[in-house]
């Protein structure tokens, strides 16, 4: 498999993580271990074997249709990195030339 | 210690279920009660570090109003100003609730987990938050943010991860009673390696309303005490169903404080996993688990080898499927609504600024974690990966209904070795996940299981642990196998197990 620190710069931009060059260094032989091993998965599944995503049978759950007092506005803005005008100030989202 | 700290000193050695019926009483405050855990740690967790935050002016106040509701002959319940240490992810409004990691440094949460609270309706006085593996990532809490929590019985070791902190703070005469969560071991692994009580109920028995989410499939809070019955009472608090949770399940919740107190197993059908022994577990852990088993036996219990062949796949399904759910739950840390914010110039990007924050927030483990889910999730690889791993899933469950068709509950050691030295494994991912290998079926299949304290290793004299499992929502099982070990190696040792350990740092 090797997985290259190339592979692993390209799977940290879909995650969203600037990972360093050393970073990336020490993690690529690390991951290619754990996947190695993780890859014995498929020793046993067979093509007939139904997946499970949760351990136990699910249903869907609906509460009452009923209005609800949601967090005070202060509260959570309290909480964020950011704001303004009781909004969520946030970077640019658009591209400069946008 | 010296004799004029006596008082204090017995009041931190006993029991939940004691502290409650003397506070009840009115023979000792919850203050007093309250004071004298506060002082424990101002006392030890310097060194010990098994808190992230002590809450002592709000837990003492708490225990003034308890103390005040008591004495105006309010009714209240058998925990009723009991300290408690709360593991540092899940959400108690006041307090900084930081999962271990940079990127929640500080962040206050807007609500209370519905553990949170329960325990507050209990009255159980929350003394502090306990330290964790970052986001519950890790097997010997080395992976917080804020530094490691050491093993009460050997400062140089660790206490267990994800909830060492929990477990350490029992095991220390902290708290009797903590709170921990279990994803793939949390409870169940720091309570065996301090030689402690620790239960993960049924997935679906307490909510994970408020809990910070790790794997949503796979996590579970649950008790940790130092004693049976301590555990029960609790878990009997904080489980049951939460409509703020939508895997939580709408039925009674067994009755687990009667399971504690009838200790009696006779006739018991007890399988042990076949697969759970030899190569890699430690000379002591298996004689100590030998001896438990054969315990058991003379108690009156029927034992039965069981073979369990897909267990050996637990540990690399699991480590496809907690990344995979991971990644996702992970994604929602953007630095753009709470917690950490780097980079932000007003010339970067939001995307920019989310990489940048991402990569300063998050530790080696979260990352390498972080990387593995979505390299399972990618296009090409989902099939041989994710989607395997979700058929083993499927094959450990019916492994375990074969089991369960064959016996009552399932014992084996609680993790292959004993609490290991601090730095030791850092470097070696797969290592240190092997620390789980006994503990994960349980969460795949999401039913019942515990660790409790079978003696220590003759090799090294630490705690070695052993785990009953049970099929799902008869988690009393677990009480009455807990119970009859408990009182029956107490009573041949002479008193608890954790009568024997150091002065914390005393050795150093």
């Amino acid at each position: 498999m090797a997985l290259t620190a190339e592979d692993v710069a390209s799977l940290a931009r879909l995650a969203r993580i600037e990972l360093s060059q050393a970073e990336l260094e020490v993690l690529a032989p690390q991951l290619d271990v754990i996947l190695e091993s993780v890859a014995r998965v498929s020793e046993v599944a067979a093509q007939d074997i139904p997946p499970s995503s949760h351990a136990l049978p699910l249903t869907n759950v609906f509460r009452e249709d009923e209005l609800r007092p949601s967090l005070p506005r202060e509260q959570v803005l309290a909480a964020a990195p950011a704001a303004e005008q009781m909004r969520f100030r946030v970077p640019r989202i658009l591209e400069e030339e946008a | 210690m010296s004799l004029q700290e006596a008082p204090a000193a017995e009041i931190i050695r006993q029991t939940a279920v004691d502290l409650g019926v003397k506070i009840k009483s009115g023979e000792l405050s919850s203050v007093e009660v309250t004071r004298a855990h506060l002082d424990r740690i101002a006392e030890v967790d310097g060194e010990l570090h098994a808190f992230l935050y002590v809450d002592g002016e709000r837990a003492l106040a708490s225990a003034a109003r308890i103390d005040a509701k008591i004495a105006a002959g309010e009714t209240v319940g058998p925990l009723a100003g009991v300290p408690l240490a709360l593991k540092d992810i899940l959400t108690y409004t006041g307090a900084p609730t930081t999962c271990g990691s940079k990127i929640l440094e500080g962040w206050l949460p807007p609500y209370n987990a519905t553990v949170t609270r329960r325990l507050l309706d209990h009255d159980i006085v929350i003394l502090g938050k306990t330290n964790l593996d970052e986001f519950a990532m890790g097997s010997s809490t080395e992976n917080s943010a804020y530094g490691p929590t050491r093993n009460p019985w050997d400062f140089d070791r660790i206490p267990g991860g994800s909830g060492g902190g929990s477990a350490a703070a029992v095991a220390a005469f902290e708290a009797p009673l903590a709170i921990g969560t279990d994803t793939g071991g949390s409870i169940r692994q720091p309570a065996a390696v301090t030689g402690t009580v620790g239960v993960k109920p049924t997935y679906g028995g307490s909510s994970r309303f408020g809990l910070v989410a790790l794997a949503s499939s796979l996590d579970q809070p649950g008790p940790c005490a130092r004693t049976v019955l301590d555990a029960a009472l609790l878990h009997q608090v904080i489980a049951g169903h939460d409509p703020c949770d939508s895997t939580s399940i709408d039925q009674p919740v067994p009755d687990v404080v009667g399971a504690a107190r009838s200790a009696d197993i006779t006739g018991m059908k007890v399988g042990v996993v076949r697969e759970f022994a030899g190569e890699g577990y430690a000379p002591g852990v298996e004689q100590r688990f030998r001896e438990a088993v054969d315990l058991l036996a003379s108690l009156g219990a029927e034992i039965i080898e069981v073979s369990c062949p897909h267990f050996v796949y637990a540990l690399p399904a699991y480590y496809l499927i907690l990344p995979a759910e991971c990644s996702s739950n992970l994604a929602k840390f953007d630095a753009m609504r709470f917690g950490l914010r780097v980079g932000d110039d007003g010339i970067a990007s939001a995307e920019q600024v989310m990489a940048a924050t991402r990569e300063a927030g998050f530790g080696a483990e979260v990352k390498r974690r972080i990387i593995i889910g979505t390299y399972a999730l990618s296009s090409g690889y989902y099939e041989a990966y994710y989607g395997q791993a979700q058929k083993v899933r499927t094959l450990i469950s019916r492994d375990f209904d074969d089991a369960f068709s064959q016996v009552d509950v399932l014992v084996s050691p609680s993790t292959p070795i004993t609490a290991f030295k601090i730095g030791e494994k850092v470097d070696d991912p797969l290592a240190m996940y092997m620390n789980d290998l006994c503990t994960i079926p349980s969460n795949l299949a999401g039913n019942a299981s515990a660790s409790f304290p079978v003696g220590l290793a003759p090799e090294d004299g630490l705690p070695v642990g052993l785990q009953v499992m049970a099929p799902p929502l008869a988690d009393d099982r677990l009480y009455r196998v807990g119970a009859v070990l408990e009182a029956t190696l107490e009573s041949a040792w002479g008193g608890p197990l954790l009568d024997r350990l150091p002065e914390p740092g005393a050795a150093r």
